[in-house]
Parts: structure tokens; sequence; C-alpha cells
């Protein structure tokens, strides 16, 4: 035993360790992790397991953002502890990998081209033609680039023996590579001294050359534009597509941001249409284009299979490469390696027999109870099952399934997987399942472990990500899957040596620059100037709920504020159903927000976050409105700094600003419009309360030492153009920037608000306190050119919308007959 | 047997189009027996591009782009085709079913460039499923040793007199269990339901689009079912025939009356005219199709 920590760490004479050689020893390339663990006491791990665990909710790390409005997002589960690999092994498992690439980029060529597999017996038709995700549009296709396999991933496991075998190959679009520089990003901040100390190779190549593989096709005289096509915010691993568009500098766009015309796709961008020559695609094969592939799809791209045809974008993985992602096919790769490669295949696939062959079935029927009986194809019903597990009806009732359709079912070998120690933080929550630790204690213990390992296609072949995403079983059994709500576990390759430099990390980046400011989606700067609205608009409604507490107890003032109050927001905190409720507001920031994820820093994303929850937290549990408030208040202000200082300050940002100032002026010009309109005077308390809706209140002070009074009050908040929320400031704000948006995309700026403004300056503020009937009217003149104000407001949103996000469809529609 | 082939697809939108792409299946093929003498499209109006291609499966296939708002899209298809009678194909003399089957099974063995090509037609499509209920239904035509033409006649036998023809109660959308469970459908129905069953026995058959002869004016003769619109029905792999056509909606070889445009997996593969629209609100189709003889 290592420590009192590993006690619980039970070796399995079946399995191969990964901590442990057979004599109990620890292998010597995890010595050093070990004793350094051992040196930084008892609870260093545990620490380091919140902090990483902390991390994780922090930077939103999720497998299912917004999935549904419930907030069911589950939070990504990390492992602090890495795997470690020697380069000796590592070096196997690279050679193995980017074989199996090159052998699987081939074998697509041949099913997509001449078919000469199928015609000389090496594989069986039946594979690909009974397989969903064969694609006959996209027969005859030679991709641009000449790749069919951008990007590739297989899980591998080994055996008891210590022996890799590949479990499944991924080639449709592969997830995880962003998780896996997220664990590593996340693993680096819990043992920071660790990761260099070892030598462990970083991953940043990867990336770099991902992108390259996407862009080296583009013609030289154009900057090139590479963007990644998500199916959107809903998706379970949109955090990822989320982190990957940002860890490589592209445009992440949805299908609806895409049109394409003639022969060429476009990205809308706020500056027009812009080329799109390659896209790294996260939506699967048969969404990708209604009008040749799924007709009910409106997730896609119409007419994006002309393009692809035409060989005018590079699209990573070529459309239609999910039909090799089946398990009939591995039983089928030796001999295609042989044919097509004219080489052994290294990284063996684990045992594999496709029914359809005559004697494979047979032998699957003789030997049901040692294997596990898949689908062949991906739109079965039928799920994977252990022979063991089932009991003699249920048997019957398989074979009799298998001897019907047989060339729809694969069996394979079950392979007991490799363990590694996994670390439960005990007293039940955190992953113990007791059958290790019964004391629940914390400590580690042993789990199934399988390893996902990415590859991505450059000039001189196929390059491998030096790591990986490995994943561990929830318990004892050895399904390993993030769905089935196991962790995963960050895999530390161990550099050969001290003098060991990564090939090509950053240096290989290419001259030319990837991206152009103006390549912002329209739907992108629409969900930044939204973002800005409700941020804005909830931090109004929130300081006037606020302000009205405050005055509760002026019973006269009361009643009218009241009334005031329900015009602009529901009149309970908390109610989530109505719909000028924060709550609803909240969540729409929210939804913009999510949109918007690939414009923001983690810090801004986390802050969008624990704003969302301590808002329903304090929902829940009824907390007191007004320290509810206070601290929502302080978040939305948090808010409003990160747009001042964390964000690029491009066009998209510029018109994130107008959607601030504007829902300012709006708010707060119809707010003194309806104190006005009836021509009374505002006691001061109502002036009180007016100024600490609009956050003047110190300024009134500091300015006049004095209490309240209209005309100096209605100075602050409307004229003074150094107050930051009076509305004359607001003006000039949305002004300068729609000139300098105007600048940049061409045309005049808008001038929707500028006759407005101009009513709003003739105003005098001379006769506007006292009795008389003169200065009844000037209120009610004020009023109505405050609210002359908002109309205006009005129509320059519309016009915006008009101007910059017109591009954006309204849906589209398939027709047939 | 030659014929005139008009056939008018009018889209009338409730608002304009702002943006479309269309993909055209009309241009009948080219067969042994069919000869296309002249075959146009026209449009109204103009698309902003028009491309010809030829599919995967050997068919004309147009793809239309406009970009321009429209408020109607009129397709006016036209062929001039001669149709000669098929060979004879004696249906006891056809190979037994499992033979067949089973030569098209996956053996290790160089396959022929012929049965590569019908074993692109034998697996489950997005339409037509593979299922146990379409083997079983077909079981007492496929009896052991049965020569493989003489089981799928009597199929279609089998369907044309279980299933009603019923106009209406089906559309595009339609699933194929659906129709098989109610017993009724319209040609496209009866033609996936064939194939189905065909299917679901290990054989390769495919979904034919094309036209029916329209027949003189009321009175004269009972009306062909499916004329006055696209036709669609089966064709099978009968070695040593070949291909060999079934209309299980008339319960006929077919001879001289059809007249082939596309063939495919399933109506998805082939139909006639699919797009997508941005915008346009609800809309409005009409459909005629004229089959003369000259």
């Amino acid at each position: 035993m290592i420590d009192a920590r590993f006690e619980t760490y039970v070796s399995d004479t079946l399995r191969y360790d990964e901590l442990l050689d057979r004599s109990g020893e620890v292998r010597a390339h995890w010595r050093p992790l070990i004793d350094a663990l051992a040196s930084s006491g008892a609870d260093a791990v545990q620490s380091g397991v919140d902090l990483a665990r902390r991390l994780i909710v922090e930077n939103g790390v999720t497998y299912n953002v917004y999935a549904d409005p419930k907030g069911r997002d589950r939070p990504w589960v990390l492992d602090p502890l890495p795997i470690l690999l020697t380069a000796a092994e590592w070096r196997e498992i690279e050679l193995g990998v980017a074989q199996r690439a090159q052998l699987l980029d081939a074998m697509l060529a041949d099913i997509y081209g001449p078919q000469r597999l199928l015609t000389d017996g090496t594989i069986p038709a039946e594979v690909p033609f009974g397989h969903p995700n064969f694609l006959w549009p996209c027969h005859g296709i030679k991709p641009a680039g000449g790749h069919w396999l951008h990007v590739y991933a297989v899980d591998i496991s080994r055996s008891a023996d210590g022996r890799w075998w590949a479990i499944a190959d991924r080639t449709q679009t592969p997830s995880g590579p962003g998780y896996a520089l997220e664990n590593r990003q996340i693993v680096s901040r819990v043992f920071p001294d660790l990761v260099g100390d070892f030598g462990v190779r970083s991953l940043g190549g990867f990336f770099v050359a991902l992108r390259d593989s996407l862009l080296r096709h583009a013609p030289d005289a154009q900057t090139p534009l590479a963007v990644v096509l998500t199916p959107g915010a809903f998706n379970e691993t949109y955090f990822e597509h989320a982190y990957l568009a940002r860890q490589l500098g592209l445009p992440l766009v949805e299908g609806h941001d895409l049109t394409v015309r003639g022969d060429t796709v476009y990205l809308k961008t706020l500056g027009g249409l812009r080329r799109v020559h390659a896209i790294l695609r996260r939506l699967d094969d048969d969404f990708c284009d209604p009008v040749e592939l799924r007709a009910d799809s409106a997730l896609g791209v119409p007419g994006l299979i002309g393009v692809v045809r035409a060989g005018r974008v590079v699209i990573g993985n070529g459309l239609g490469s999910g039909v090799l992602e089946s398990a009939a096919w591995m039983g089928f790769m030796p001999a295609a390696a042989e044919r097509l490669l004219g080489q052994t295949l290294r990284l063996p696939s684990v045992a594999t027999w496709w029914c359809g062959e005559r004697l494979a079935l047979d032998y699957v029927l003789a030997n049901l109870e040692r294997l596990v009986i898949k689908p062949a194809y991906p739109n079965q019903t039928f799920r994977a099952v252990f022979g063991l597990d089932l009991n003699a009806a249920a048997r019957v009732d398989l074979a009799r399934r298998l001897r019907a359709q047989p060339h729809a079912y694969v069996a394979q070998e079950r392979l007991a997987f490799s363990q590694a120690p996994v670390w439960h933080s005990g007293g039940g929550r955190g992953g113990g399942d007791g059958r290790a630790n019964g004391r629940g204690d914390p400590g580690f213990s042993a789990r199934a472990l399988g390893i996902r390992v990415y590859a991505v296609a450059t000039p001189s072949g196929y390059r491998v990500m030096p790591g990986g995403l490995a994943r561990i079983a929830s318990d004892a059994a050895d399904i390993v899957s993030m769905q089935r709500g196991g962790g995963s576990k960050d895999v530390w390759v161990l550099a050969p040596d001290r003098r060991f430099t990564e090939e090509g990390d950053a240096a290989s980046a290419g001259p030319r620059p990837v991206a152009r400011h103006d390549d912002l989606p329209s739907r992108l700067a629409e969900n930044l100037y939204w973002l800005g609205r409700y941020s804005e608009r909830c931090e109004g409604k929130a300081r006037l709920l606020r302000a009205t507490l405050r005055v509760r107890p002026n019973a006269v003032l009361w009643a009218e504020v009241q009334a005031t109050c329900a015009h602009f927001v529901a009149p309970s905190l908390f109610d989530g159903a109505h719909p000028l409720g924060l709550c609803s507001d909240l969540q729409r920031l929210a939804w913009c927000a999510a949109q918007a994820r690939s414009r923001m820093s983690a810090q801004n994303w986390r802050a969008i976050g624990v704003l969302q929850r301590e808002f329903q937290d304090a929902a829940r549990v009824r907390r007191d409105a007004r320290e509810t408030l206070d601290a929502l208040l302080l978040s939305l202000v948090g808010l409003a700094g990160f747009a001042l200082d964390d964000m690029t300050q491009d066009d998209g940002w510029r018109l994130m600003m107008v959607g601030r100032r504007l829902e300012r002026l709006q708010f707060l010009a119809e707010l003194l419009s309806q104190r006005l309109r009836g021509g009374d005077t505002p006691g001061q308390s109502e002036l009180e309360w007016l100024l600490d809706i609009g956050d003047s209140t110190i300024t009134y002070r500091t300015r006049y030492l004095a209490a309240p009074r209209l005309g100096p009050t209605m100075d602050l908040l409307v004229f003074d153009q150094t107050n930051p929320r009076g509305l004359a400031f607001q003006w000039q704000s949305i002004e300068h920037s729609l000139v300098r948006v105007a600048v940049s995309l061409g045309g005049q700026p808008d001038d929707s608000l500028d006759a407005a403004v101009a009513l709003v300056g003739e105003m005098q503020l001379s006769d506007i306190e006292g009795d008389s009937a003169r200065a009844v009217r000037a209120r009610q003149g004020l009023a109505e050119q405050l609210q002359g104000l908002c109309a205006a407001s009005g129509s320059l949103s519309d016009r915006l919308s008009l101007k910059h996000f017109s591009l954006i469809d309204e849906g589209i529609r398939t027709v047939a007959a | 047997m030659r014929y005139r082939v008009r056939h008018q697809t009018v889209y009338h939108y409730g608002g304009n189009v702002a943006h479309s792409h269309q993909l055209l299946h009309l241009g009948p093929r080219d067969l042994t027996n069919q000869l296309c003498h002249s075959r146009s499209i026209t449009l109204n109006p103009e698309p902003s591009t028009q491309r010809e291609d030829i599919d995967a499966f050997g068919n004309f296939a147009t793809r239309l782009e406009y970009d321009l708002p429209h408020d109607r899209l009129e397709v006016l298809a036209e062929a001039a085709v001669e149709v000669r009678p098929p060979g004879d194909a004696v249906a006891t003399e056809s190979a037994a079913w499992e033979e067949v089957r089973d030569a098209l099974n996956y053996s290790g063995e160089p396959m022929t460039a012929g049965h590569l090509d019908a074993c692109r037609f034998r697996m489950e499509s997005s339409i037509v499923p593979v299922k146990q209920v379409f083997s079983d239904y077909a079981a007492d035509c496929f009896v052991q040793g049965r020569p493989l033409l003489s089981g799928a006649e009597s199929l279609m036998h089998k369907i044309h007199r279980d299933f009603s023809y019923a106009p209406g109660s089906t559309h595009i959308r339609t699933r194929v269990v659906e129709a098989f469970a109610a017993r009724r459908g319209v040609c496209q129905d009866f033609a996936h339901i064939m194939l189905a069953c065909l299917r679901s026995r290990g054989l390769a058959a495919r979904y034919v689009s094309g036209y029916l002869r329209t027949m003189p004016p009321p009175g004269v003769d009972a009306a062909w079912l499916g004329a006055d619109a696209s036709h669609a029905w089966v064709s099978v792999f009968s070695p040593p025939f070949g291909w060999i056509d079934l209309d299980p909606t008339n319960d006929v070889r077919v001879g001289t009356d059809h007249i082939v445009i596309a063939w495919g997996r399933d109506f998805g593969d082939v139909s006639p005219l699919r797009g997508v629209i941005v915008g346009g609100g609800r809309h409005r189709l009409s459909v005629r199709v004229s089959v003369l003889a000259e």
C-alpha cells in the first residue's frame, strides 16, 4: 500500500492495472506523481478535487448547457489524478492511431468513389448500403483538400496483458478534443508544478494543426474564413463547440448563419456576405443539407452539398463520413489495410464478428455468453447487450433476431478494461459506490478506463494529439461513457527526455490571419445587441424595485409608484411566469448570452452563470427581496464592467453597447415621462425615488448639498452630459457608437434619434417648478418630448435590426411535389 | 408506342419567397426499351442558376436556385418518349428466390457490377423499413424454391387484392407501416409496401417514379388508376432476366403503358420536386399531368 488513501484501491488479477505492476508495486513512471502526492499531505488530493470541481462549475464546463429551462445541465465530471503513459508506450499508440486514420480516410474515398473494396469482396455491401450515414448524394464527390477525414477519434482500451485495442472509431464529428484541452487546463491548476516537472507533452499543436488542415487549401489571394458549425445551444456538447471555436479562433455559427448562393457558401456577417472556405462541423451528416438529405431538418444549410460537389468548401469531416461508425467494419479493417495501404493493421480492433457472414453467425450463436451483441447500424432501436446477462428466454429471442436479420448485428469479445485509481470524496457524495470502500472515507478506488485519442490530417500524414480524453466507468461495469454518468481524466503523455520539444507548436500557425473583424455573424451581433438590452433592462427593473421598496413607508407615494411599477415590471419579484418579470428577463439575458457565448471570456460567462444561479436560489427559498435585489444589482454592475473591460471592442461590441444605452435611455425617459405627464409637482420623496432609480443620488448630493428639487433633478437625469446615468449621456454615446459602426461597415450613421433629441434639448427647466399654469405646461411639455424620445428609441431599434440583422432568415421550410 | 408527356407543377406562395433551392427529377431516363427523343423543363420565373446533373442512381437531376423574391413558381416538364415492349421474361423460368438472395449476400468473393448494383436496393432506407411483419406477409408468396419472379408477381397480386386504392388517405409523409396497417393508400404506398416485403425477404427491388398513359375521356374505357399525376411502381431484380417492373397498384407487369422517369431506394431519392424556401408563408400546390399516345 502506498499510503492510507490507497487502502481502498484493490488490484484485480483479471485486469491490467495502470498504477500497479503484478507484484503490487507502483509502476516506475507513476512513482514521481505518487511521491509528490504523498509529500503534499493527506488533504491535498481532496482540496485538489474540490478546486477542480469549482473550476468546472465556474468555467461553465457542462455536458448539456441550457438543454432545458429547468437547468438540468450536467457539470462535466473530472477526476484530477491523470493517467500516465510513457513515451515508448505512446509511440506505439500514436503509430497505430495515425494508421487507422489513414486507412479510414482511404476507405471513405473508396466507398464514395470507385467502390473497389465492395466489388473485390474485401468489405460487405450490406454495411455501407444499410447504414443511414451512407449518403448517396455524396457518391462521386472528390472532397476539396483531398481528405474525407480531418479529425478522427478512436476509443482504445487495454486487455489484461497490457495490449491496447480499438473499441470504436469516430469518423463523423468526433467530440471531445475541447474537453481534453479544458481538462488539461484545470488539472494544470490543480497540480501547478507537476505538468512542467514531469515533462508532460502539450496539446496545443493539435489545435494549430486542425485549423491548418481546414484552411490549407483556401486560395492564397484571400483571407480565408473557416467556421465551426454547431446544431445550436441545445446540443449536449455545445460547451465544447463554443470552446473549440474560441480555441481555434473561428466564428461559431449555426446553419442559418450560412447561405448558399451559386457554388459558394457564405457567412451572413454584419458587413454582408463573406465567403466561407472551410467548415468544421458538429452537425450530423444527414442534417447538413435539407435540399438533398433529410428534408425535415431545419438545422442545415440548403444547397451545401452543391458547394461540396463543386469543390468550393472544405468540410471536416466530409459529409457522409459517419458511415464508418459501425462495429461491423472492425473485422474487415485488417484486409482493407492490406488492400489499400499494403500494410498490417498496427492497432487491432477488439475481436469482432459481423453476423452477416454465415460462419460468423454460427460462431456467435454458439458463444453468446462470451460476447457483447451490438447493432450494426446506429439507427437501430436494439441496444448493446452482454450475452452473459441474458436468461434462457431472452437468449432464444436474441438468437431469433440474429437469424432473421443477421447483417444488422455485430458481436464483440468482452474485454476486461484496465483499471486506474479514481478519487472519491467519501461520505456518500462524489462517486463512491461503496463497493471498494464500505466505510465511506475519502480515498482512491479502482475504475475501468478507456481513452479517446484524436488525430488530425496534416500534409505529412495524420498527427496524433499527445494525450486525450480518458473516460472512467461510473461503477464496476465496463461501460465507459459520459452519457451514462461516468467521469473523465486528463492523459499525460511523458516526453521521451528533457530535450524533447513539441513539433510545430505555435510556430506553424502560418503567416495568414484566419479571422477578420467583419466576420461577425449577423445573428451573433443580434444576440450581443439583445444581451446588452436585457442586461440593462434587468438592471433598470431591479433599481426600480429596490428604490420602491425603500419608499414603502410613505403611504401616499406608495400607491402611485406601485402603478408606475406595474407598467414596467411584474408585481412579484420571483414570479417566473409573468412576461414582464425579472425572472423572464434574466432568462432572456441568459439565452442571449448562451447564443453569444463564443465571444465571452470564461470569467464573463461564469459571472452570468453565477448571477442566474443566485437568483434561482433566492427564488427557491424566497429570500428577502431587498437582499436579493442588492445581490442581483451587484452582479449586473459586474456584467457592465465585463462589457467595458473584457470584450473585444469590435462592431458586435459596439452594437451591444448601443443596446445597453438604448435600453437605459428608453427606460428612464419613459419613467420620467410617466411621472411628469399629469402636471403635478413631484414631492421630495418622489424625487429621491427617481434619483435612486436613476442611480444619481450621490451625484445629486455632492453637487447640490440639499434636498432634491425638480429643476436640478431633471437637469441631472436628462441634460447633464457628464452623468453616465443621465439621458444626454446615453444619446451621445449611441451617436458616437453608430458613427463608428458606419465607418467600419460603410453607409450613413442612423439618425432616428436626432429630431427627438433636438426637441428635448429645446426644453427649458427654468419654468418647471411651482404651481403656475406655465409650470404645469412646462412639465407636461417635457413629458411629451420624453415620450417622443422613447418612440424614437423604438424606431432606432427597428432600423438597426433591418440594417444589420436582416440577413437573418425567418426560417426555412421544405416543400415537395 | 410514342408518347408526349406534359407535367405541370405550380406553387402559389402566400407571400414572397426570398430565396430557394429546388431539386427536380423530371427528365425521363433512356433505357433498353425506352428512348427519350426530347426532354425539356420550362421555368417561370427563370431561376438565378440552373444546373443539370446525373445523380448517383443515373437519373436526370436539375438543381435550381432562386435569389430574387417571387410568389409563384411554375415548372413545366415536357418529353417525347418512345416505349418498346420489354422482352419475354417467363416468370417460372426465373431463378429460385433463395438462390438470388444468397448470391447477393456477402461472400468475401468478388462481385459483378450487376450484383453490386442490386445490393444498393435491398437494405432498409429512410422510408422503406425492413421488418419481420413484411417478411411474414410475403411468406406464402415465397415458398421454398419458388422462382423469384413468380413469387414477386404473386406478392403483387396479394397486395392488389388486400389493399384499397384510396386517394387522399395518405400524403407524401405517410409512413409505410401506417399504410400497411390500414391496408390502404396510393400508388406510392403500394410501391413502398411491396419494396418493404421484397427487401425484408433479402431481395433487391427499387422504387420507380414515372407516368402512366392517360386513357381517352370517360365512357370509353375504365380509367387507369394513377393517371393524371405522376405514378410509382416497383422494379425487382430477377436473374436471369435482370430488372422486371411490376405495378402493384394496377396489378400488371409493366409493358408499354408506363414511362420511367427515375429510380432509387424510395420516393425520397426521386421525388419529382423537392426544395427549401425562405419565406413564402402558406402555399398552394397544383399538379397536372397528361400522357398522350401519338
